[in-house]
């Protein structure tokens, strides 16, 4: 049973938690190229649909009125369709970043296959 | 909590940090995100061990049908369409953190603590206005709803009103968890909120709106986190919202223009009294006349806009610019950070026509190298190569950074008509004595330059 009152010291743990992960996210997340900015939104998308597992839970577990249950199930589809979906697309678009797919005929003068 | 499920979280976290950590080069992306996706699949299995999970049929049928959209959208979603499934995977996790944070109270309402419920109404009042926010920019990107701002007189004042009461309801809410009107009428005002502050914003303005979508999400997720007592959840929430963040930060700044003009300016709606001053004759240009300006070039750069990815121009562009390479003309493309309707749209379009991305320059890198460029190919872009940002004062876009193509010696610009552009606004650089206009659509433009390259 999880608690329904907030303990202070669960509170400032998780404060603790969101200023260390905000402080990280920014610090990596700012040197991302701009090159890579498309496939950065998709990836985080997935990552925050972690709320797939509160949503299982919530489907899964015996809740006071059914319509818990139902709103838990539908959680879990638009979830997973992002966990999913967010990583497939994700790495659809990151295959495609290539450095160099031909011969560069300018620099090697004539040279080329 | 059983240990072993908190340890799955625990390395899901740790995995996602390495995962973005991954992002910060194209060679090491593919790993991360890997990485990443294991990281997910450790806490998904976590979970299901859950000791509270007494029946497993409603989790494996969600499992099974939202996996089975979530793979059939992004294989078979082409390239061109990634701002509309992005806007739309916005609603989807929105909708989970605010399903979620709804089925918290149905189960629990009035005997929750004050805090608790106070984190329950940013999850919820996040995760519904960004469900109906990216809805509505999902119908504008797609085509449903008209792109160009939809206001009416005082709906500044009517969304001050409702966010005001949406609040106020949140208040009443913490300070009485029990009271149900409170939750729904916060819940309903933050649908209503969603709708309403996404219809007045210009597709053209979609960079920014994509970005803070994708922050409202990460939080609304992080929100979930801190109602659910899950740190895993607040991190990976945390992380998409700073992500999206920045990303709306770096999108205002290539714009020279606040978060706050973005949303409450309604650009594009406005009469544009100064910028109508634009005077002169276009000078229109045949085909054979640029295929022979590229072909003896020795330098070459393509500036795509969100005309490229309209006309599905990308392939033929890449076509075009091998040509020019094997004739042994240095080609690159300049890319400006708004171009397009989504951060980083151009180059994904680019990637997947197999353009290499070391040719793909960012807006700073090229535009020292303009001066030195023979053709300057502007391929459906239209404010981010408007000089008047950069000489008009009076321009209701005057201060915003763009690419300098009027600085190379000679411009050509590839148009589908006469008209003005999206924005309404009237671009001096089609007047100008360099500039030649190449009237059609992009895409049989650029088939049509390739054939006349070949055959001079």
């Amino acid at each position: 049973m999880e608690k329904l009152v907030f303990d202070p010291r669960i509170l400032m743990a998780s404060l603790y938690v969101f200023a260390l992960a905000a402080f990280l996210g920014y610090q990596i997340i700012s040197r991302v190229p701009p090159l890579l900015h498309t496939p950065l939104m998709s990836a985080t998308n997935a990552l925050s649909a972690i709320s797939v597992v509160g949503a299982i839970v919530m489907a899964g577990r015996e809740n006071h009125h059914s319509i818990s249950t139902y709103l838990g199930f539908i959680a879990v589809i638009s979830a997973s369709i992002n966990v999913v979906g967010g990583f497939l697309i994700t790495d659809r678009m990151l295959k495609m970043f290539k450095r160099d797919v031909r011969v560069k005929t300018a620099d090697k003068k004539g040279n080329s296959k | 909590m059983n240990i072993y499920i908190e340890i799955t979280y625990l390395a899901a976290s740790i995995l996602f940090v390495f995962g973005l950590k991954g992002l910060t080069h194209p060679d090491s992306a593919r790993r991360g995100m890997l990485l990443a996706a294991a990281g997910m699949t450790a806490a998904i299995v976590g979970t299901l061990f859950h000791p509270e999970i007494v029946r497993y049929h409603w989790i494996w049928i969600g499992l099974l049908i939202g996996g089975v959209i979530g793979a059939a959208m992004s294989i078979w979603m082409p390239m061109t369409s990634m701002p509309e499934r992005t806007a739309l995977s916005h609603a989807f996790g929105a909708l989970a953190a605010a399903l979620v944070g709804i089925a918290e109270y149905e189960n629990y309402g009035g005997s929750m603590g004050k805090l608790k419920v106070g984190a329950l109404g940013f999850e919820i009042m996040l995760g519904c206005l960004t469900f109906t926010g990216s809805l509505i920019a999902f119908g504008k990107l797609y085509g449903v709803v008209k792109g160009t701002p939809i206001t009416f007189k005082g709906l500044n004042i009517f969304n001050m009103g409702l966010l005001a009461v949406m609040i106020g309801s949140f208040i009443y809410l913490a300070y009485d968890p029990s009271v149900a009107v409170a939750f729904y009428t916060m819940m309903t005002l933050a649908l209503c909120f969603g709708v309403l502050l996404v219809i007045p914003i210009g597709a053209a303005d979609m960079p920014v709106v994509m970005s803070l979508l994708n922050s409202y999400a990460g939080l609304a997720a992080a929100a979930t986190g801190f109602v659910l007592g899950n740190n895993v959840l607040i991190i990976a929430g945390t992380l998409d919202g700073f992500s999206g963040f920045i990303l709306s930060v770096l999108m205002c700044r290539a714009m020279n223009r606040s978060i706050n003009n973005v949303l409450f300016g309604a650009f594009g709606s406005v009469s544009h009294t100064a910028a109508d001053t634009a005077i002169g004759n276009m000078r229109e240009v045949t085909l054979e006349d640029v295929a022979v300006q590229l072909a003896y070039a020795k330098q070459v750069v393509f500036v795509p806009g969100y005309g490229m990815a309209t006309a599905q121009a990308q392939h033929a562009v890449r076509d075009l610019a091998n040509l020019l390479e094997a004739r042994g003309v240095s080609v690159k493309f300049g890319i400006h950070p708004v171009a397009g309707r989504m951060p980083g749209h151009m180059n994904v379009l680019l990637a997947e026509a197999n353009v290499p991305y070391s040719v793909l320059y960012e807006m700073d890198q090229i535009n020292p190298d303009l001066p030195r460029t023979d053709v300057a190919v502007v391929i459906g872009a239209n404010d981010v190569v408007n000089p008047d940002a950069r000489d008009n004062p009076g321009s209701p876009i005057a201060g915003m950074p763009i690419i300098e193509v009027d600085r190379a010696k000679s411009v050509v610009v590839l148009k589908r008509g006469t008209g003005k552009g999206f924005s309404g606004l009237e671009n001096p650089l089609f007047f100008k004595p360099v500039t030649g206009m190449l009237y059609g659509d992009a895409k049989s433009s650029i088939t049509g330059l390739a054939q006349a390259v070949r055959e001079v």
